[in-house]
């Protein structure tokens, strides 16, 4: 069977606008929370979020791109274009023929949307401009590194709330894998922090006044945060043969529905998603060292988490690590999975195990080892990422660390 | 009670339900209308708009009957007010 591997990295997160800050960052266990500052939150109940600083979008873009491309966009071409660098591929005729982008974003480009459609609905404006629907769109980003880049190959949009990022990165996975394409751009972006949104969380209750706590007993809450994150996935082979640098492998990819509720996530649902990613793989349990839980630390998902990891690996629960790089980066909604397996296939490649920060107190429904505020000098053979969605939709990502040859 | 707000609440619960207003008593429980999580939330939402006030995540985890809601709310009630009368002094 053809194997599949990532070659490059590119992030924009509240941790930095590049994959060297992020890593720093993460192994620093260096959290990007604080106040909220892109909208006034004098009537919002909660005042914090992980955002994206120092972002200028004239840096990376022409005033004529500018018009028609959203923030989330935005995003999404910067980390495209720092994995292609990082990568070092070179895009052929042929190559572009077999190369596909396939990306995740929950909401789209809610900043161009929110505000237009304040401003038509409070009689401002009678017209929408004609940049709206191209900027409002959820593919946005994958068209646009399409067309930046020459890539014909499939290229389409998952949006499945928090599990965006990790569908559309399991969908290229398989693609590559399967032989439709031979390369892919893929990751997921998003920016939910607009007053519309942050009105719409609110609501929701499970956005904490504080911080965010993953696993810990004092949790309350998620912290909303903002940015993206792409990868260069090859076929091994071809990646061999051009002598690129390999991160990890991907070696499986498993998604379920729990049939079950909005909000309430299930832990059979979620145990399902990461029993068939390592079927998938064929990984035995035994090999998982390490397990970036979607761990949004409100009081159902780290519970439930948990127990389905518990399901999942028996004994060797107590034998692996688990952490939630959301203490650092936030929830990004549809970009979530992407950032995270960015964590874990840095903390793979690095031998480097990425911490829970913020983390207080051991909570006896959250009992697995949630690596705690410091990163942790691991080298493991497998690692999986997951990602569990409103809607209870599952998608979990396993990895495999390179050692030069992965028989 | 005060007359006004539990009348209110009940409405809301009422219309809410699509039921008559009379089967809605203070000692309703939230359990009884067989309401989950979802509609708790969609219920405060409710009772935002209607009183226009912001309904804390502690005081939601109080509300479990129609009695509770009522007490709740007229304690928000009592809180803006007399934070009002404390701003117009300022004045």
């Amino acid at each position: 069977m053809r194997r599949v591997v990532v070659t490059g990295i590119g992030t924009v997160s509240a941790l930095g606008n590049s994959t060297a800050e992020f890593w720093s960052r993460i192994a620093a266990g260096k959290s990007g929370i604080g106040p909220i500052t892109r909208c006034d939150v004098s009537e919002l109940r909660f005042k914090n979020a992980a955002e994206v600083k120092d972002f200028d979008p004239k840096e990376h873009f022409d005033d004529k791109t500018l018009t028609w491309i959203d923030l989330f966009c935005q995003y999404g071409m910067v980390a495209a274009r720092e994995a292609v660098a990082d990568s070092g591929i070179e895009f052929t005729p042929d190559l572009r023929e077999n190369t596909g982008v396939i990306t995740g974003s929950c909401l789209g480009g809610k900043v161009a949307e929110d505000e237009g459609f304040r401003l038509l609905y409070q009689g401002h404006r009678s017209h929408q401009p004609p940049t709206m629907i191209p900027k409002a769109m959820s593919n946005a980003v994958a068209s646009q590194v399409s067309m930046e880049f020459g890539l014909t190959g499939a290229t389409f949009t998952t949006s499945t709330a928090c599990s965006s990022a990790n569908h559309a990165i399991g969908q290229a996975f398989w693609l590559v894998r399967q032989g439709t394409l031979d390369a892919a751009v893929t990751g997921g972006s998003e920016t939910p922090l607009t007053w519309g949104s942050l009105k719409a969380w609110e609501a929701m209750r499970v956005v904490s006044p504080t911080t965010c706590r993953p696993f810990s007993k004092d949790r309350n809450g998620m912290i909303l945060g903002d940015g993206a994150a792409m990868f260069v996935i090859e076929e091994l082979q071809s990646a061999l043969a051009r002598g690129a640098r390999i991160y990890a492998e991907i070696a499986g990819f498993g998604m379920s529905a729990d049939a079950h509720h909005l909000t309430m996530p299930r832990a059979d649902g979620a145990a399902k998603a990461i029993r068939l990613a390592l079927d998938d793989g064929h990984l035995p349990v035994e090999s998982v060292g390490y397990i970036n839980a979607h761990g949004t630390g409100t009081a159902a998902n780290d519970s439930m988490e948990t127990a389905a990891i518990r399901t999942v690996f028996g004994a060797h629960a107590d034998r692996l690590a688990v952490s939630s790089t959301k203490s650092m980066h936030g929830h990004t909604l549809g970009a979530a999975g992407a950032i995270e397996m960015a964590a874990t296939v840095l903390g793979i490649h690095h031998g480097l195990l990425p911490p829970t920060a913020n983390f207080n107190e051991r909570d006896p429904d959250c009992d697995l080892d949630v690596i705690p505020n410091e990163a942790r000098a691991v080298e493991v053979e497998a690692a999986l990422s997951n990602s569990f969605a409103f809607g209870g939709l599952n998608a979990a990502i396993a990895l495999r660390r390179w050692n030069g040859s992965n028989k | 009670m005060n007359a006004t707000v539990e009348e209110t609440v009940r409405r809301i619960f009422a219309d809410f339900k699509k039921v008559p207003i009379e089967e809605i008593t203070p000692d309703t429980t939230f359990e009884e209308l067989g309401f989950d999580s979802l509609d708790g939330l969609n219920l405060v939402f409710e009772l935002e708009e209607e009183f226009d006030l912001m309904v804390p995540d502690d005081k939601v985890a109080e509300m479990k009957s129609v009695r509770q809601v009522v007490e709740g709310i007229e304690q928000l009630l009592a809180a803006k007010e007399s934070e009002n009368k404390e701003a117009a002094t300022a004045e």
